[in-house]
């Protein structure tokens, strides 16, 4: 056991916790982050998607040795204060849910991939998402929840006069 | 209990539920509302029929916090708050969001204003479970009734104030208005200082759906933002201070005996470790300790040898074959003269139709987390049966059901999977060992081998036809999966139709849609060969044999916007239809596919759904119901199979079970047919049926090859 120090949604934490245990667990039993889910494990479903310095990652693969010094956000930092990130909103709007446990997973993946492809073909929204699961089988309201979320970026950039 | 549901009693546990209703029925004790929910206005529904009672209320006896021989209520508080109490639970099917819109509706209240209190054995009055698409039918209507009831309260006790006619009275917006005299009060104030219980004598008057403002309209789930902000709490979420976490160690096979244990070393580890009979699991401070502790116990297990996936379907009708079918004649439907009329028939056709067992997988796995006060029991776990659930916690642990809680937060998913309480169980024995409050969550490999499976399905179908495409004799024998869905639809004068009990080689139970899926699968594709052994279009040799006008109107709904009868663009390119009644609901679903021959690859390239289910509640929560049945349905109808050995499940995990992706869906169109002259019935599991039989058509229609087994095509078409 080592104290490792994390960077969290803006916060910094110290976790005393064995390095090579899954990142996970740190965020739901030592920190009490429990918006990522667990799955599956072995990074077949992706409810457990964090984004480590920006990227989509599995944290149940990710080991917790291995992000000390990065920057982590999971579902619970996506929002300012009151306001939602545009793909939250976007969830909500086309009711891309059912039960809402891989929810969490499908916003932080599309987060990254709008971060990378601002303006996604529905393609490569479904190449991207493929490896979250939905067994509830909402995946076109996902796609839908994508695609408007990513208009909702750029009308918002342009109404700031920084369109693209 | 009836020969039928006895039977029926192995497949669908839920139904082993049906007791005799209760000896006595005493006075409720009104005092008691008060002492709990504070003052205001309660209204409760009060149980008369029995077949609602086997379901919600009922069978209680009393020494409960609350009386329960009721199946709903709902109370007013002094701030005008509306709460509403059901035993049913949520699970993604967004009933929190629709019976929130039946309150709101009858009260004339906003949305946001209510509060639905689910699947708390101490608050909530007793509910069977959450399966059946039983919601909207019963629950829908008992909460709209209680919350009439209380909207004529409402208006009464404002005549009283206002020494008017309660005739001179509306309600709009959470006031009593009178419009003549220019005044109005919120409910709130009406409400205060008030202790005011009412029961529903006779049947309110409720708002017809033609008038609906609130029901009818899209809604989205109420709580959502909790969820897209991780903020909403899942079983597998719920902590307490001092909370442990358990493990199971778990037998090397099915119905393996425990002969050995050395658990020295996870002791040493600082693990509780509990030995009882078959039981072996522990609990340790953290998630990592538990499962270092478990990988350090010496387990000896014996086994015995158990068929695998390979036998299985000579399996199950050798067992039936072998006398193993108590209830042959139990469950069975004869109608004419079969045998006669099959010799007489013009065409005669024989197949045989297979499905496999499957697994729900519900992507939050079973959890639990137990805690106990002296001998008092609190459970939080995932649940569509939590006061089923308190029944074996009671029986497990000998202790009375009123020293039982079991809580249900709203829950990641269950599709008939999550009826009985494991982990409850599993969390609350490790629980009472610790002296602390100890969680239990499943991995998904314990999900995959110890929770159980949709049954697998041999069915023969046998039928007779005349030249003109008129159906003459029908014979149907279902060998395991179950009675759901069994009976046809279609107008056949001589029917023999048998549901044959086989001991399943594995652990089975409900699945949505139960055997509706498997019987639906072999009846629509039937229907299909006879039709294309008589020479007739699909579409018109069912409507030749349907006179159903719900049925009818759905599937000619579904052809219209398939656009059914167009020529093919391209030789891979194929389309099907199947359908029928299921839960009170109607549907047809079409299927495009397209079968690649060079490389086997089969697309299912678009699907359109036409529904009926009475009158529409959530429209969007209704297509999304539907969208979500096809898409779960691909999986099963296409590449879902369990494979096992030996007691032994071979692909128990994500990376070798494949379930529906993004990648697998294709374009879905659906057609809601709102029918507000009849009742609101549910539609989480009918919507599932049409699609394993629509593909199959639609392969068939592509490449003359007609496949008769579920999953359709796991490894691509090979011909």
């Amino acid at each position: 056991m080592a104290m490792i120090r994390l960077a969290i949604n803006g916060k910094s934490y110290s976790v005393d916790a064995d390095a090579q245990i899954s990142l996970l667990t740190v965020l739901r039993e030592h920190l009490d982050l429990t918006g990522s889910k667990y799955g599956c494990g072995e990074g077949q479903c992706g409810a457990c998607t964090v984004l480590i310095d920006g990227k989509a990652q599995r944290s149940c693969l990710t080991r917790v040795g291995t992000v000390a010094q990065k920057q982590i956000t999971t579902i619970e930092g996506l929002a300012e204060g009151d306001r939602l990130h545009a793909v939250q909103e976007a969830f909500l709007e086309a009711n891309a849910m059912q039960c809402g446990y891989c929810t969490s997973g499908m916003i932080m993946s599309a987060v990254a991939l709008l971060k990378k492809n601002p303006n996604p073909q529905p393609s490569e929204i479904v190449d991207f998402m493929d490896g979250n699961i939905c067994r509830c089988g909402t995946y076109p309201r996902i796609v839908g929840a994508i695609q408007r979320a990513a208009k909702m970026a750029q009308q918002s950039a342009s109404a700031r006069g920084t369109g693209r | 209990m009836n020969p039928s549901q006895k039977m029926e009693s192995r497949l669908e546990p839920e139904r082993y539920e049906l007791r005799a209703a209760a000896p006595y029925r005493f006075d409720l004790d009104r005092r008691d509302f008060f002492k709990f929910l504070g003052a205001g206005i309660v209204v409760v529904s009060v149980l008369k029929s029995t077949a609602i009672a086997q379901e919600s209320g009922g069978r209680q006896h009393r020494g409960e916090s609350l009386p329960k021989e009721i199946d709903a209520w709902l109370h007013i508080g002094e701030d005008g708050r509306v709460i509403a109490y059901t035993g049913k639970v949520e699970m993604g099917q967004n009933i929190r969001t629709s019976l929130s819109q039946a309150v709101a509706e009858e009260l004339h209240v906003p949305l946001g204003q209510i509060e639905l209190v689910m699947g708390d054995t101490q608050l909530t009055p007793f509910d069977m479970g959450t399966f059946g698409s039983r919601t909207t039918p019963t629950m829908n209507l008992q909460l709209r009734k209680v919350a009439a009831a209380a909207r004529e309260t409402l208006i009464g006790l404002a005549a009283t104030q206002w020494h008017t006619d309660r005739s001179n009275l509306l309600v709009v917006d959470g006031k009593v208005t009178d419009p003549k005299g220019g005044r109005s009060v919120k409910y709130a104030a009406l409400t205060k200082g008030q202790k005011i219980s009412q029961s529903i004598a006779s049947d309110p008057a409720l708002i017809p759906a033609t008038e609906w403002k609130i029901c009818g309209q899209s809604t989205g789930k109420v709580d959502g933002r909790d969820f897209v902000t991780g903020r909403h709490r899942y079983p597998s979420d719920q902590k307490l201070p001092d909370m442990l976490y358990g493990k199971v160690v778990r037998p090397t096979a099915f119905d393996a005996t425990l002969v050995s244990v050395d658990t020295q070393k996870a002791e040493q580890m600082g693990a509780v470790v509990v030995h009882d009979g078959n039981f072996l699991g522990l609990a340790a401070p953290t998630s990592q300790q538990a499962t270092a502790a478990v990988e350090a116990i010496q387990a000896q297990w014996k086994t015995e040898p158990q068929i695998s996936n390979k036998e299985l379907f000579d399996y199950l009708r050798k067992d039936a074959s072998q006398g193993n079918d108590p209830s042959g004649d139990g469950d069975r439907y004869d109608v004419g003269a079969v045998d006669q009329a099959l010799e007489a028939a013009d065409q005669k056709l024989k197949q045989t139709y297979t499905a496999s067992y499957i697994a729900h997988v519900p992507l939050e796995p079973r959890a639990a987390l137990a805690k106990w006060d002296g001998d008092h029991l609190t459970v939080w776990t995932g649940t569509q049966r939590p006061f089923g659930v308190r029944g074996q916690l009671a029986e497990a642990f000998r202790i009375p059901e009123d020293q039982v809680r079991v809580l249900m937060p709203d829950t990641g998913s269950g599709y008939g999977g999550k009826h009985t309480g494991e982990t409850a169980i599993e969390a609350a024995r490790l629980a009472r060992a610790a002296k602390r409050p100890v969680k239990v969550v499943w991995t998904r490999e314990e999900e995959f081998s110890w929770a159980y499976f949709r049954p697998a399905a041999v069915i023969d179908v046998i039928s007779g036809v005349r030249n003109d495409g008129t159906l003459t004799a029908w014979e149907f024998h279902n060998y395991n999966s179950g009675s759901a869905g069994i009976r046809t639809y279609y107008e056949i004068p001589n029917q023999r139709i048998v549901f044959h009990e086989v001991k399943s080689p594995l652990r089975q139970g409900s699945y949505r849609a139960l055997a509706a899926t498997a019987n639906h699968f072999a009846r629509e594709s039937h229907m299909d060969e006879v039709a294309h052994t008589v020479r007739m279009d699909s579409l018109e040799f069912r409507l030749k044999n349907l006179k159903n006008d719900r049925l009818r109107a759905v599937f000619e709904a579904a052809a219209k916007q398939f656009g059914w009868g167009k020529s093919k663009g391209s030789p891979g390119q194929g389309f099907g239809m199947g359908g029928g009644y299921e839960k009170l609901g109607n549907l047809a679903t079409f299927a495009e596919v397209n079968v690649d021959r060079n490389s086997g690859d089969v697309k299912v390239v678009r699907v359109v759904s036409a529904f009926e289910c009475g009158a529409i509640v959530n429209p969007d929560g209704l297509r999304n119901q539907i969208e979500g049945s096809n898409v779960q349905g691909l999986g099963g109808a296409l590449f879902e199979a369990i494979e096992f050995d030996n007691g032994k499940i071979l692909n128990g995990r994500l990376s070798e079970y494949r379930v529906p992706r993004f990648s697998d869906v294709p374009l879905l169109e659906t057609v809601l047919l709102d029918r507000k002259d009849i009742p609101s019935v549910g539609a989480g599991e009918c919507p599932m049926i049409g699609l394993a039989p629509a593909i199959a058509n639609a392969i068939f229609d592509a490449t003359r090859v007609r496949l008769r087994a579920l999953p359709l095509v796991p490894a691509g078409l090979k011909t």
